[in-house]
């Protein structure tokens, strides 16, 4: 091929790094109330358009407006609000203790709380998530334990994974709610499985898997989508996009795709895009997706679209991959004020009770807090033993562990 | 009693299982309808639906990803990896997730399952069809890794697996599958029909994981010996005339020290013989228990004959085999030492 030009080789870049001014002027954003609601028992050839808008409720005077709205009633949507609250005070109380040395490491929700708030309260009691590390919404919300949740940050003596996990790699069986890996992208397979599970045992009850947009590119999520596709399982796939994975933009990912709900497309599942910081839109859509699944209609990939406010983890600098103000510039807002900003509109929330809630939820959660810790941190006071480390890792401890627990002399 | 092939006894055993416990489901590659390439699994849907043993698509991460989320509801998924080989993309998901979920969840959630692949050489299959990879199992905290060795133990040990609630790795040496193979390949297949070993009672029984057994009783050298290598072992003990005492250890974690050990201080001598790849090969870890443990009663070194750390040939098969010779040459020398 004499006449062939040099190939390039390209690598996509985000628009806008450290210094820039920040930019999501590529973000196409549906308006409230414009996307249309389709039958749950819809085709999914027949909507293949809502894997590229973005389903929408609440609009920017805090109205919720169209198809998706009216599901919640006053009582649900101040819950709500209050999980969201709650979530936000514990990991400011958890990233401040893990800066204190009182546990190695803490991973917090900012800007996400909507996701894992409301999507739990659309399930039914005995529905399984298998959930990433940025869902623990899905247990504030559910009502487990915040003292069990603290205890497992710290590693302590109530540890109920007895010190084995790194701090909020929860697991909650009795509260659907599957071990956190920490291998990335691993639950998503597994909880097709575990629907597959119930469908095969003529079940009623349905499974969730939860990914970030980053471990899309696992060949996890792949696996997912063939078998949930190929056996029509009762699960519901969700990817939270909050268009960061660490320093990685989601365009790495993503690469030429349109969307990451698109992704779906080609393997014949209904795939919806939400205003993941819309907390009535994010339940709205859940409940559509989890009613197909109980119907036996089969999955449905949705792609909730959020932003990390904060850090990946305690472990990494926001400040040197983007702008320090790319999070104020996001165009879908803060979950927390826009569900506040609907309450006040209804008439059901003022200033005043937000102010006088975030005291009191502050307070519950410190007193939380201080109990947890009289039960040890990480490197203070009561752990667990040395001996529990040999527990556990078979159902009976064969005999060349428990040689080894005597050399180690525990 | 009847005589059964490895595939046979095999197939069997999950017959067994399924009937006993609706719990239990059959998967993977082209084991439905087909029945599994190696026919393990013929027969079982139409016996127990589809419901219960079902094709997947080629997907080993699906499988065993699949699996764990099975087992995690419930479930005693009884997996099938087409071949060992084809094993690596499962890997995550046997390492990371089935072999860990009871430690990692305090045993809020457990992962009862077995992952059933056809392992090692002999049958001209090339680096993708032979290989032995049961060192990458062993070295894994939370799985148990099962070889067995004729069909009689073939059966007894997948029901005691399938019925074990930790995960287990089940590596079918498919050079046994239709008959005793002692690595003289330039002689007719001898079927199971003729051996002892063939001989595999109807219903249910166990052989209990964890526990060797001993092939032949010898004073003069210890064999520690597993799937296929037995048989070559047994035939390098009849052409040299050595009294060697072989090992079939069965499972190789957890392994059974206190037959071991036994063997060894009554011999003082010990040679560990496997397919897989010499260079942290299990073999390395029995070289190592034995010298740890019976140092005192050795009158010679360990030696260990293995595959070459080659790829897995083609058309060198029989020059890679660690067949009766290489082990008749090893014992020798193990008893001049």
């Amino acid at each position: 091929m004499p006449d062939a030009k040099p190939l390039s080789f390209q690598v996509p870049a985000p628009a806008v790094r450290p210094g820039g001014t920040p930019d999501f002027s590529d973000v196409q954003i549906s308006r409230a109330g414009e996307v249309r609601r389709p039958e749950v028992d819809a085709a999914p050839e027949d909507i293949r358009d809502l894997a590229y808008a973005i389903i929408r409720v609440l609009n920017r005077e805090s109205e919720a407006v169209g198809p998706w709205a009216g599901l919640l009633s006053d009582a649900e949507l101040l819950e709500g609000l209050r999980h969201m609250m709650t979530l936000r005070v514990f990991d400011a109380r958890m990233q401040m203790a893990q800066r204190q040395g009182k546990t190695s490491f803490y991973m917090q929700h900012m800007g996400e709380e909507a996701v894992s708030c409301a999507f739990r309260k659309a399930l039914e009691p005995g529905d399984m998530n298998f959930p990433t590390y940025r869902q623990a919404g899905l247990l504030i919300a559910g009502g487990y334990p915040m003292l069990d949740m603290m205890c497992q940050i710290y590693s302590n003596e109530l540890d109920p994974m007895k010190g084995r996990q790194l701090p909020v790699l929860y697991s909650a069986r009795e509260h659907g709610f599957f071990s956190i890996s920490g291998n990335l992208a691993t639950q998503f397979i597994q909880a097709v499985g575990w629907a597959m599970a119930s469908a095969m045992k003529r079940d009623t009850r349905i499974a969730v898997g939860w990914i970030g947009d980053g471990s899309t590119a696992e060949s996890d999520f792949h696996a997912g989508l063939v078998f949930a596709s190929t056996y029509k399982a009762p699960v519901v796939l969700n990817i939270v996009n909050n268009q960061w994975a660490i320093s990685t933009f989601q365009g790495i990912a993503r690469g030429g795709s349109g969307t990451f709900a698109a992704r779906g497309l080609g393997f014949g599942l209904p795939a919806l895009r939400v205003d993941g910081n819309d907390y009535l839109a994010v339940h709205a859509v859940a409940k559509w997706a989890i009613e197909r699944a109980r119907r036996n209609l089969g999955p449905t990939l949705v792609e909730y679209v959020t932003y990390r406010v904060g850090a990946h983890s305690t472990s990494d600098d926001p400040s040197a991959y983007r702008p320090k103000t790319e999070s104020d510039a996001w165009p879908l807002g803060d979950p927390v004020l826009r569900l506040k900003g609907h309450l006040i509109l209804r008439g059901i929330w003022s200033e005043e009770r937000h102010k006088q809630a975030e005291a009191e939820i502050l307070a519950e959660v410190i007193a939380i807090q201080k109990e947890a810790e009289s039960h040890g941190t990480l490197h203070s006071g009561p752990h667990p033993s040395a001996r529990d480390m040999f527990e556990g890792v078979y159902e009976q401890m064969p005999p060349h562990l428990r040689r080894q627990r005597q050399q180690a002399g525990v | 009693m009847p005589r059964r092939t490895m595939v046979e006894a095999i197939r069997d055993a999950m017959d067994v299982a399924m009937q006993r416990d609706d719990n239990v489901v059959v998967f993977g590659e082209d084991v439905g309808y087909f029945g599994g390439v190696f026919r393990c699994t013929q027969g079982l849907q139409q016996k127990f639906g589809a419901s219960r043993c079902f094709d997947t698509p080629i997907s080993e991460l699906g499988i065993v990803g699949a699996a764990v989320g099975m087992a995690a509801y419930g479930l005693r998924p009884c997996v099938e990896i087409q071949f060992a080989d084809y094993m690596y993309p499962a890997y995550d998901q046997i390492v990371s997730e089935a072999a860990r979920l009871r430690y990692r969840s305090n045993g809020q959630f457990t992962a009862p399952m077995v992952v059933r692949m056809p392992t090692g050489g002999g049958i001209f299959g090339g680096q993708t069809h032979s290989q032995s990879p049961e060192a990458l199992f062993t070295h894994v905290a939370g799985l148990k890794t099962v070889v067995p060795s004729n069909p009689y133990d073939a059966k007894g040990l997948l029901i005691a697996s399938i019925e074990d609630n930790d995960p287990v790795i089940f590596l079918e040496p498919k050079r046994l599958y239709n008959g005793p193979f002692d690595g003289h390949h330039e002689r007719p297949v001898t079927p199971w029909a003729r051996h002892p070993l063939g001989e595999v009672p109807e219903g249910h029984y166990t052989v209990p994981l964890g526990k060797a057994a001993v092939r032949r009783e010898g004073a003069a050298v210890t064999v520690l010996a597993y799937g296929t290598m037995v048989f070559v072992a047994e035939a390098a003990v009849q052409e040299t005339g050595i009294d060697a005492e072989i090992i079939d250890l069965r499972t190789l974690v957890p392994y059974d020290l206190d037959t071991i050990a036994a063997s060894v201080e009554k011999t003082g001598r010990c040679v560990v013989v496997h397919e897989a790849t010499l260079t942290s090969g299990f073999g390395a870890e029995l070289s190592a228990l034995v010298q740890e443990n019976c140092f005192y009663h050795l009158e010679a070194p360990v030696v260990r004959v293995t595959g070459w750390d080659t790829p897995y040939p083609h058309a060198q098969e029989w020059d890679y085999f660690p067949g009766p010779a290489r082990v008749g040459r090893a014992l020798k020398a193990v008893m001049e030492a």
